[in-house]
Order: structure tokens, then sequence, then C-alpha cells
């Protein structure tokens, strides 16, 4: 049966550029459940006044994630791989009514992109960042990523990953961030509630989304069938209320910790420069 | 205008301020520093915003972001951060982002003396980044000339669309000189045009007959896509040849269609000569040196200074070139710009004469040096 997509409308077109779908992601791929959180995040702020569309920009590096800013119906940016977090922090300080949102892949904030990452938190600077945690690089074709298991097959680890996992929540939580939050496409209306808490926020705000990767890591690890791995995501999520860092590690025997690790006001990098907003 | 004794580092800052420069982003390097150190003062009294970044990296890419934020914006550093900014500089190019990096080179490779003065880093300002592309790049002598072509340099970044070089070096950017500096109104200052046709029917990177697409901005309600890709005119991606060669001729065209208003040269004792001195940047003030001593002995040397270095005009440089029996390329590096000279005249005219010095050379290098061929 040919299921065509693009002739009934969805509530959220309006902030899709429907003319470049269908999107390039894999059957499976758990980034058009994170987008769809984030548009249902956003679609609730602007009905309700207090996010205007047209200040709302997406900027993204490079990878399957970056790829949200081809489609978003918004001022969009596909900058370099690793620099979204530069470039959004340019825009902001020069404009800062704008509402800057940062997507990327752990390979694009947290591996090339580290630096940035690591001093715009540092300086709470008035951004929010979405991470979407895959656990390998899937768009160059399933090399070892920041946040891939230890021991695990990729293409660049064909003898099993030597490296233990990269917990960003923690790093970024030992920094100066107003809101740091775990969430997983396997919960999405959590994906929707804290994009929608940060949106009301200053400062730096991250998040942290585990998505389903059948196509590429789902290969490595053996669940290539996409309702396997999201079952299997699902089964090893746990949500807390107000989790501890300490719970944080990325440990698929234990299990990931989802939740709101980090939530405070502190003025943003805008504030201590004297552009502030709120 | 009011006179201001200033270093050619201040001038540059100062000429950043005159054109409109309200961020500046930027990493801490010998010789280059004293410019944020400026501007740190100065701008946010203006409304302007100096941020000090983590790195060279961040600091081009966070000016990309502000310009399309639609603030003039710039960046300066020296040779090893210039070459951190390669990147950026062609992310600058494919999304034709108007901004000034202002390199001012120092003795390398690597981290070579950061102190010390060089202009070895002509190829990496003009060829540095991957990909096919053409930026312009503007080298002064004087700390006046640092004011003014900062000035030009953001003028012609906002009516191409373009990044745009101002290459300086260590003597320039430590010289102290009278400038004169404009009150607003009293010189030029372009900005980027505007769509004039309605967001839904907005291209962002449809050009007008001047080859230049409008810019909207962001928060300016136009849906702006800033594409790194190789895009059509709509900003999507596309790999396909058609609108690879549109968009790369494009941006190459707009930049050397207007070679005529970009390359700038001067010339000193044209009048008459048999020998021509070719030089630019703080070289060239000892290069006219060397052709006035020459000329007292009795030798009719004369100098042609480029205050453009990239695009280059081989016409112009063919036309004095014509005129002389040898042409010396005075550089401080191995022999860099020579190249574009043999281009321009008869290959057997053409010396080199690479100083490799760590100041500023000294008049008598360049006299001796053209002696050796008299």
């Amino acid at each position: 049966m040919v299921v065509s997509t693009l002739e009934s409308s969805h509530p959220l077109d309006k902030y899709l550029r429907t003319a470049r779908l269908p999107h390039i992601w894999c059957p499976g791929c758990g980034l058009g459940i994170a987008l769809g959180s984030i548009m249902r995040a956003i679609d609730k702020r602007i009905k309700e006044g207090t996010l205007k569309k047209e200040n709302l920009v997406f900027v993204t590096g490079i990878g399957c994630s970056a790829r949200t800013s081809f489609y978003v119906n918004f001022d969009a940016a596909h900058t370099l791989h690793g620099r979204a977090i530069a470039f959004a922090t340019g825009a902001k300080l020069a404009k800062p009514e704008l509402e800057v949102i940062v997507i990327g892949g752990d390979g694009d904030i947290a591996g090339i992109g580290g630096n940035h990452l690591l001093h715009a938190a540092k300086r709470n600077m008035d951004l929010i960042v979405l991470m979407i945690t895959n656990f390998v690089y899937a768009m160059t074709g399933g090399q070892v990523a920041p946040t891939t298991p230890l021991g695990l097959y990729t293409t660049t680890t064909p003898h099993g990953n030597p490296e233990p996992p990269l917990n960003v929540v923690k790093v970024v939580s030992s920094l100066n961030a107003n809101y740091v939050a775990r969430a997983s496409v396997t919960h999405p209306a959590l994906v929707e509630q804290y994009v929608y808490k940060a949106l009301g926020m200053r400062g730096f705000r991250f998040i942290e989304i585990l998505s389903t990767c059948p196509e590429i890591f789902g290969r490595h690890i053996g669940m290539r069938d996409p309702f396997t791995l999201y079952s299997t995501l699902r089964s090893k999520v746990i949500v807390k209320q107000s989790p501890s860092i300490e719970e944080s590690d990325l440990d698929w025997g234990k299990g990931f910790v989802i939740g709101e690790y980090l939530v405070r006001d502190n003025p943003g990098y805008l504030d201590r420069i004297g552009r502030g907003l709120k | 205008m009011r006179k201001s004794f200033i270093s050619g580092n201040i001038a540059i800052a100062e000429g950043a301020i005159t054109a409109g420069m309200r961020f500046f982003a930027g990493y801490p390097i010998t010789p280059a520093s004293d410019i944020m150190e400026y501007l740190a003062e100065r701008l946010p009294e203006i409304g302007g915003v100096v941020t000090q970044f983590e790195d060279e990296i961040a600091s081009i890419n966070a000016v990309v972001g502000a310009s399309w934020a639609g603030v003039k914006s710039m960046t300066a550093t020296s040779g090893p951060g210039f070459s951190l900014m390669l990147e950026a500089l062609g992310l600058a190019v494919i999304t034709e982002t108007p901004l000034v990096v202002v390199d001012v080179m120092r003795a390398g490779p690597s981290t070579g003396v950061p102190t010390k003065t060089s202009q070895s880093d002509v190829m990496q300002v003009r060829y540095g980044a991957h990909g096919d592309y053409v930026i312009p790049v503007f080298a002064p002598w004087s700390a006046q000339e640092a004011y003014d072509l900062t000035i030009k340099a953001f003028n012609v970044a906002e009516s191409l669309r373009t990044p745009v070089i101002l290459l300086s070096d260590a003597v320039i950017a430590h010289l102290w000189e009278s400038v004169l500096l404009a009150e607003p109104g009293e010189v030029e200052v372009i900005n980027r045009k505007k769509p004039s046709s309605p967001p839904d029917e907005y291209l962002p990177y449809k050009p007008d007959n001047d080859l230049v697409p409008p810019m909207a901005t962001f928060g300016e309600g136009y849906n702006v896509i800033v594409e790194s890709l190789i895009h059509d005119e709509r900003g999507f991606y596309r790999q396909d040849r058609e609108a690879y060669r549109n968009l790369v001729k494009r941006i190459v065209n707009k930049v050397l269609s207007r070679v005529d208003s970009l390359f700038e040269v001067e010339a000193y004792y044209g009048d008459d000569y048999k020998y021509l001195l070719v030089s630019f940047g703080s070289t060239a003030r000892s290069a006219l040196a060397a052709a006035r001593i020459l000329r007292k002995s009795g030798i009719k040397a004369s100098l042609l200074r480029l205050k453009t270095l990239s695009p280059l005009k081989l016409e112009t440089l063919r036309k004095y070139c014509d005129e002389a029996e040898k042409i010396f390329v005075v550089e401080n590096n191995m022999g860099k710009l020579v190249h574009d000279v043999e281009r321009a005249a008869e290959n057997d005219k053409v010396i080199s004469l690479p100083l490799l010095d760590l100041e500023i050379p000294e008049p008598k290098d360049i006299v001796e040096g053209v002696r050796k061929w008299l």
C-alpha cells in the first residue's frame, strides 16, 4: 500500500518546511519523535503567547540530528560540525530577543563540539541545547561516539570500544547551567515537558534526549529491528522526579535514569553583561 | 575629522567602530590581542558586545552567527589563530555572510616568533580554506590606512555579502602614528541590502543582477536558512552539478566582477623608472625608502605598493611591469606575492627579494638586494 503522507495535513505542519519532506531519517529513527515533541512544546509556548515564532532560531551543526534545521519552518542555520553552540552564542549575543535552540547529536555537541559545550555552560549562556544521544556516529556509517558503551563493536573499534562512555549530563551539571535534564524518545511526553520548561527559563539549558538508531547502532548491538531497539531502550529507562547526578551514568546494565537533574534561576550571561531581557 | 595619535591595532578597532561594527569575538593572541582589549573597553559604551571565546574556532563561528542576527561583526587574530578559523571562513563564504577577519601577521610556521613580524600569511589568507572561493584581502601600510581599509573591508563585506580579510602585521600593529578619524557622516558606510519581497516570496540565496542576494536576518520573520551545504536559491541542499556550479561560480564571480573597485595600488616615483619594486604592508615602507636611496645614487627605481592582495588585477600589474627592465618583489617571507607578479610580467624580468626578517626590513638590505642584479 502506498501511503501519501504529504497530501494530508498535520496540526504541526505550520512549523515545518513541508516542501522539504520526506525527511532523510531512517525508519525507526527516534529523531522524528524528538522533533515532534519539541514542536509540541514550541506550539504550546507560541499559543500561550510566551514565545514569538519569528524570534525562534534553530542552529545545528552536522549529523543526522543536525538535519532538523532542514525541516523546521523557523529561522534556521545548518552550520559546521561541532560549532553550532558557538554560532548560536554569537547570534544570541548580537540579538538578545532571539530564543536560540541548538540541536545536535552527541558526537556533534559533546565530541567535536565539546569545548564549546563546556564554555557555554560555564558562562551560563542563554541558549537551549538539545543533545540527541544515539550512542554512535550514524551519518558517517557507525563509528564510535562519545556515548558508545564500553567494549562495543563499531566500525572504528572492531576489537571493542576501549573507552567508557561520556556522561554529558554529569559534565554539564558540574558547570553553571541553569537547567540539566535527560529525556528519552521512549517517553515523548517528558521530552515535550522539559523543552517547554526550558523555553521559559534563562541561562544555559541542556537536555539530553536518548534516541533509537536501529539502522546503525541497532545493527552493532544486534537490534536492527526498530521495535526491539525501542522497547529495549524503553525497558532500561527509569523515570525519576529529582534524580541525583550520582545515578546519571549511561549504564546499559543498570539502566538510564531520566528526569530533571538541575533546575535553578541564576543570572544568565546576558544578565551579567547588562543585556538580559528578564 | 579629528586627529588622534594611535597604534595600527587601535586604528583597526576605530575603523571597525566607524564602519558600524558592534559585535566582536576573539581569543587572545600576540600581536592582535590589543584590538580586543581596546574594543572590550569601547564597544559596550556604544551598545556593542565583546566576548572572549574559548578559542578562535568559537570566535569566528560566533561572528558568523552574530552577522546573521543582523549586526556587523569582526574577529582579529594572528597566523596560528587564522589557521583555526579557516573552516568557518569557508562557512562565511558559502553562506554569504558579511564579516571582517583581521590577521595581524607574525613569524611562523607554527608558534614561530609570536612577538615578531612577518608577511608569511599571504597564501593562507587567500587560499587557506577548502573549496573554491575568492575573498577580498586588504593590506595596510600605516595606522591611517589600517583605519581606512578597515572601513573599506566592512563596506565590501556588506555590499558583496562576503568575508573580507584585513591583513596587517606586527609592525603596523604597534606603530603609533597620527590618524584622522571620521565623525559619523564623514565617510561612506555601506549596509547590506534587505529584501523587498514579502517573507513568503523571499528566496534567501536568489541574487539580484549584481550577483548579491538581499539578506534577511534572524528575527525578521523571513524563516531564513543559513546553509553550509551546496544549496539552491531557496537554501535547499543540492548535490547536482548544476546547483554546485551555479552557487560556486556566483560567489566567486560576485567578487571577481568588482576587481576594478577592489584592487588598489599606489605608485611612487612612477613617472620614469627602470626598476620596479613591488611590495605591500609594512615592508613597503622600507621598499619606499630603498627606492629613494637608489634614486639618489642615480638608479631609476620606483615602488608599486599593493593595497589589495585579493582579487588581483593582473592587467594593472602588467601595465606597471611592462615599463620596467627588472621587477623586484620585496616581501617579508620566502617569496609568495612574487608568484602573482610572475603571472603578470615577463618571467625573466621578475626577481624575488624574500627578506625573511623578524623586524621591519632595513632599506639597505633591499638596496643591496637590488644592486646585486644591476
